[in-house]
């Protein structure tokens, strides 16, 4: 694969249109992202203003099912919302806030991996022992300590991902470096006098960025996991901005009077953008994993 | 060996330490426990009072100490909810979480480790497909919504089996346990599959996975000119290299489940340690929080110690220093 062939010719393209999972994972990826964007153009309501919901369009089941209203796809909760409506806008929660953290965790987690792993020392034992005792206790109890101590809402829980998030990739990174930093390339730079920081932006960044799109492509789904998860259990984004996990606690609290689709529609769409996370990472891990070839 | 004990003791203690200091910390961030006690009509004078009584007015260093001393002594605070110790109220919870983990533990190996091999030994086969996108899909679950929908398909719609509570409970070694009754092992059927799934998809392709590498390696290529049988080379050869790494990631598995198992039982309403802290958390009862915090890091720190010692013991390579 040489650079003037350009993307389109080249081997990881080739591969991925062939692959049915990447291509699944691919259109799945896209159709939340346009919803994400562009959904709120078409719902029939906006779930968050009040004035526009109707008492009377309240537990209407499925368009498909008996009482059904087309005006309300995926039938109403409650309160008479659209759980449509409630899911595209949710779905834009929960990526934005998974978007927002796995951006920033890389960006904490690559930084201290990087200076961790090319200059060694205390400094670098000292990240370490950090990162060996946060991963051993799961992220998402360590997660839900900080949302019990800080309580709800959208800065904190971004705060409290990206606090489990970036030891994930200061771990990768540095391990990277570790193998980087001896080779020629970098013994190179350094004779020709460039100082540590461009060697490490300039030569040694570009070759660790492999694993660590695997690993953030992976992680998008993960947070969104752990995000839903939070929001279920009381402690993640506030009740006035449900993400589609905190609409799947609201849709339980009536389940047991017969309103399953409140419920059961937006953990679907969860499942659905997750698992196409999922086949996107499953095909680069694969592609990126020069031992598999 | 005994040199590295008492080296992995200290860690132990160190991290344990590290913490007790963390969650110390960031619990005296919030809120002021002082308005939990009091009644809701105590005057400036009496919450001025009850600060100074409860050493609140000291030092931040002075009130961690104490707060030391008395975990050292078994002493984590009295629940301002339930007005009794902390510590308590999570032990007597502990066996209905540890029976539910227990359980989600047999039922994952029991439906991963075969799934795996096969999947592993014959990657190409239809069924490991099928295996491997259902793995893939079960990693990609919401386990808060898996249990919603048992609960509407088992308990609300067919009626099969009961959805909430931890049924009856029958005693052993004086510590009462659902799965010894017919009717308490109903209960545990859901919560358990529910929790279990996640671990179980992850465990598949973690098996998979190593099935392959090993497979792929010279000893198994020499077993073969030699003559062993495909079945004895996959189960004898490559399933006992393969585990090694399993072990590992397991053990962090069980960690994850107790995690989890929050989740769970505050779905199922099973009542374990894990709905202890949401219900806690809920109603800001610190003493309960910090309780579990405590409780359950000297648990994964105990884990991940019997993994150690298991890793060496099944994989004589491993030095310990």
């Amino acid at each position: 694969m040489t650079k003037k062939d350009g993307f389109f010719q080249s081997e990881f393209f080739h591969n991925f249109v062939r692959s049915p999972g990447a291509m699944a994972g691919l259109v799945v990826v896209l159709f939340f992202l346009l919803m994400a964007v562009f959904g709120p153009l078409f719902t029939p309501q906006n779930p968050y203003d009040i004035g526009t919901l109707d008492l009377m369009d309240a537990y209407k089941p499925p368009v498909w099912m008996e009482g059904g209203d087309p005006a309300f796809v995926l039938g109403t909760d409650e309160q008479g919302r659209d759980m449509l409506s409630a899911i595209v806008y949710g779905s834009r929660i929960s990526l934005f806030i998974s978007m927002i953290v796995v951006v920033l965790s890389c960006i904490f987690g690559t930084v201290l991996g990087l200076t961790a792993g090319y200059f060694g020392g205390r400094l670098d034992s000292f990240l370490m022992r950090i990162v060996d005792i946060q991963l051993s206790f799961p992220a998402m109890l360590v997660a839900l300590f900080i949302m019990a101590a800080f309580g709800r809402g959208f800065g904190k829980l971004v705060a409290a991902l990206t606090i489990v998030g970036w030891v994930l990739y200061a771990r990768t990174v540095r391990s990277s470096v570790l193998v980087e930093k001896k080779k020629e390339y970098v013994d190179a730079a350094r004779l020709i006098g460039l100082s540590p920081f461009p060697i490490i932006v300039r030569h040694v960044l570009p070759n660790v960025l492999t694993p660590l799109i695997v690993i953030a492509t992976i992680q998008v789904g993960t947070v969104i996991l752990t995000e839903a998860t939070l929001s279920y259990l009381g402690v993640g984004v506030p009740v006035t901005r449900p993400s589609l996990g905190l609409l799947v606690k609201n849709g339980y609290d009536v389940l047991f009077s017969g309103l399953w689709w409140s419920s059961v529609f937006p953990g679907m769409f969860i499942m659905l953008l997750v698992f196409g996370i999922n086949l996107l990472g499953d095909f680069l891990r694969d592609e990126f994993n020069p031992r598999l070839k | 060996m005994l040199k590295y004990l008492v080296k992995r003791f200290f860690q132990t203690a160190v991290v344990l330490f590290v913490v007790s200091v963390i969650v110390f910390c960031v619990m005296s961030f919030t809120g002021d426990p002082v308005l939990m006690i009091v009644p809701p009509n105590a005057t400036d004078a009496q919450i001025a009072e009850a600060r100074i009584a409860l050493g609140l007015d000291q030092p931040l260093w002075v009130q961690y100490k104490v707060f030391l001393f008395n975990l050292l002594k078994g002493d984590l605070g009295i629940s301002y909810i339930f007005k009794r110790p902390a510590l308590t109220l999570i032990v007597e919870r502990m066996p209905a979480t540890l029976e539910l983990v227990f359980l989600s533990v047999l039922i994952s190996v029991a439906v991963a480790l075969p799934c795996g091999v096969f999947a592993g030994a014959w990657p190409n086969n239809p069924i490991s497909r099928a295996i491997m996108g259902g793995s893939l899909l079960g990693i990609s679950l919401p386990s808060f919504w898996v249990g919603i929908l048992m609960i509407f398909y088992f308990a609300v719609e067919k009626g099969l089996l009961p959805s909430s509570g931890r049924g009856t409970t029958d005693t052993l070694f004086g510590i009462p346990f659902a799965f010894l009754t017919r009717d308490g092992f109903r209960h545990l059927i859901l919560p358990a599959v529910t929790l279990a799934l996640g671990t179980l998809a992850m465990l598949i392709r973690l098996i998979r996975a190593q099935i392959m590498e090993v497979l792929r390696q010279d000893f198994i290529k020499f077993a073969r000119a030699k003559g062993v049988s495909w079945k004895s080379l996959l189960f004898g050869h490559a399933l006992k290299n393969a585990l090694v790494p399993v072990v590992t990631v397991f053990g962090m598995q069980i960690g994850s489940l107790i995690a989890f198992a929050t989740v769970t039982e505050t779905i199922f309403a099973w009542p374990g340690m894990g709905k202890l802290l949401v219900d806690s958390i809920n109603t800001s009862d610190r003493p309960v929080i910090v309780a579990y915090l405590m409780i359950v890091a000297a648990m994964f720190v105990f884990i991940n110690f019997i993994v150690d010692i298991v890793y060496t013991l099944i994989d004589p390579r491993i030095d310990l220093r």
